[in-house]
């Protein structure tokens, strides 16, 4: 008996031994909490605050105004240009890197990852000297009387720019890792490529797709710096929702909120979409997952050079 | 089996020329091409005149509050980032699910958003300023802005780097420390530690690295006061609105040269950090 007790005695310090104590806890939380709550929801709160100042009927009031609509139609059709774009970029890529070997491939998914680590104001900055007035294409675009910088095309390209990565880094280490077995099965049994592309690898990959497309669309709609560098800043014409942001800069900032609005939902449908992932993985796993169901979706980081 | 693994599995599946051909020109178009504007307009200065535009007074004064600024941001991220981490993989409390996704916030939050926001809270008349400014502590307008917005912006960075490899550690290592005598601080800066350093560092790196070339968050904050607080993607803009645009070259050149080597960097990092995890398993 006594060594029995005994036993548990240490058993229980070493799990002792694996935490902290508890007051070491409860210091370590608040101090996490206190600088999330300092840090993310206090700025938060204050964007709605800052809206909702003057009341209800102003806020709608301002939605109203012709500008602010141009300026959410001119996002809109940005990142429904830059989405699509990007989505077949990123599938294709990943189908090449994921699905074949070839020399050069490291050195591509670096390449892939450029955009990342380039600041938004230089990658603005590359299409005014391609497509400015004093740019590369500049006296041919002019002469042919197309406009791109100062103008929508402009935009759009800046968006495509930045948010070039997010698909292709979503899709890549997933359909790495699960590699061709399935596919080559597929073809052996008889179907054309694009049957095992849609049949065999896209529910496969759906849910990382859907992941990759939140980013970048979040992204798309977001992106202030690259689009400021060519956009001209025209009122009513080539304004994006974050553009027309900086220019109420003081007064009340209804599309500021409706913005911060667009980011929480990107928050709670990217929860819901990993939510959803590590549930079908765990499902699936009979065999023993090798590591948590969590990891694939909320391994990689949003705009990380990886 | 083995004929058919001799003849590779490797072009079996279709589609290999489309996609790869296709992903190239794409990349060709969107980054390369542009990219490479960058470099011949470039070409067009000659090397007093590249040295004068990236090496003015004003310029200098950009890349020590870019870079500062930066460095601290990252520093901040990487102690404060771990902490979150840590208490998201090892503790549970009450909202822990909502703290978690709060935490991709800077990257789903438009940066002009960021930036208006925590100017509102900071300045004298906001939320918090308004207690600081009595007691003369200034965090709008000026080089504490920066450093804040960089913080926000690079937030996450940190956590989702360290976050996936705290919840891969061993607790069996821990238990064995522990066993073998070992204090909890011990374990930590012994076992646990040296397992999540990579990622860390990964981590800090790419804050790093994004606070670098930060542009929306920051310019609503920072009051641009040349020589005090302007940064250096500021300095881009407002030699393009002057129609310098050989100068704004000039300095992205120097800015494109720095992310180059951070991009290098921190695939290093990640090289080691793979083989690292692929030794310990």
């Amino acid at each position: 008996m006594s060594g029995a007790t005994a036993l548990q005695a240490r058993v229980s310090r070493v799990q002792a031994g694996t935490t902290e104590p508890a007051w070491v806890r409860w210091v370590l939380i608040t101090l996490a909490l206190s600088f999330i709550g300092l840090f993310l929801v206090l700025p938060l709160a204050a964007v709605f605050t800052e809206a909702l100042r003057k009341g209800f009927d102003a806020y709608w009031q301002a939605f109203q105004e012709p500008d602010a609509w141009a300026a959410i139609r001119l996002t809109l059709l940005t990142a429904l240009v830059a989405v699509p774009l990007n989505l077949v970029f990123g599938v294709a890529a990943a189908w090449a890197i994921a699905k074949f070997d070839f020399p050069g491939k490291a050195f591509l998914i670096t390449m892939v990852d450029l955009p990342f680590s380039v600041s938004p104001v230089v990658a603005g900055l590359i299409y005014v000297l391609l497509f400015g007035a004093q740019g590369w294409l500049g006296p041919w675009l002019q002469a042919h009387d197309v406009k791109i910088i100062f103008a929508v095309p402009g935009i759009v390209l800046a968006t495509v720019f930045v948010t070039f990565p997010f698909i292709a880094r979503e899709l890549i280490p997933l359909m790495q890792a699960q590699g061709a077995d399935e596919e080559q099965a597929a073809q052996v049994l008889g179907a054309s490529g694009w049957q095992t592309f849609w049949k065999v690898t896209l529910p496969n990959i759906r849910w990382g797709l859907l992941y990759g497309v939140i980013l970048c669309n979040a992204r798309a709609m977001g992106e202030f710096g690259a689009v400021s560098v060519v956009s001209g800043h025209i009122r009513g014409q080539t304004n994006t929702m974050p553009l027309h942001v900086e220019i109420l800069y003081n007064e009340y900032q209804s599309v500021a909120s409706m913005l911060a609005l667009l980011a929480l939902v990107t928050l709670v449908i990217k929860s819901i979409v990993e939510w959803r992932h590590a549930r079908e993985l765990a499902a699936s796993a009979e065999v023993p997952p090798e590591r948590p169901s969590t990891s694939t979706a909320s391994d990689s980081v949003w705009g990380a050079p990886a | 089996m083995i004929v058919l693994r001799s003849t590779g599995g490797r072009r079996v599946l279709p589609g290999f020329g489309l996609t790869l051909g296709f992903s190239l020109l794409y990349l060709s178009l969107i980054v390369l091409i542009p990219l490479s504007a960058l470099v011949f307009k470039t070409f067009t200065l000659t090397w007093p005149q590249f040295w004068e535009a990236v090496s003015s007074p004003r310029v200098l004064a950009s890349y020590r509050l870019t870079f500062g600024a930066s460095l601290i941001a990252a520093s901040v991220n990487a102690v404060l980032g771990l902490l979150v981490a840590w208490v998201l993989v090892r503790y549970s409390f009450f909202g822990k699910k909502v703290v978690d996704a709060l935490v991709d916030l800077p990257f789903a939050l438009p940066t002009a958003v960021a930036g208006i926001s925590l100017t509102a809270l900071l300045a004298g008349n906001g939320w918090i300023g308004q207690w600081l400014e009595p007691h003369g502590i200034q965090l709008a307008f000026n080089p504490n802005g920066v450093v804040i917005a960089l913080i926000f912006i690079g937030l996450p960075f940190v956590v989702r780097t360290v976050q996936p490899v705290l919840e891969d550690t061993e607790k069996e290592l821990e238990e064995a420390a522990t066993c073998l005598g070992a204090t909890r601080w011990q374990t930590f800066s012994r076992v646990i530690f040296p397992a999540i350093a990579p990622a860390l560092l990964t981590g800090f790196a790419m804050a790093f690295a994004r606070a670098i070339g930060e542009y929306g968050s920051v310019i609503f904050i920072a009051g641009n006061m040349p020589m005090v607080s302007e940064i250096t993607p500021l300095i881009i803009i407002s030699k393009l609105e002057q129609y310098d645009y050989a100068g704004a070259t000039a300095v992205a050149v120097v800015m494109l040269l720095m992310s180059f080597a951070l991009l290098l960097f921190i695939n290093a990092l990640q090289a080691w950090q793979r083989r690292r995890t692929g030794a310990l398993s």
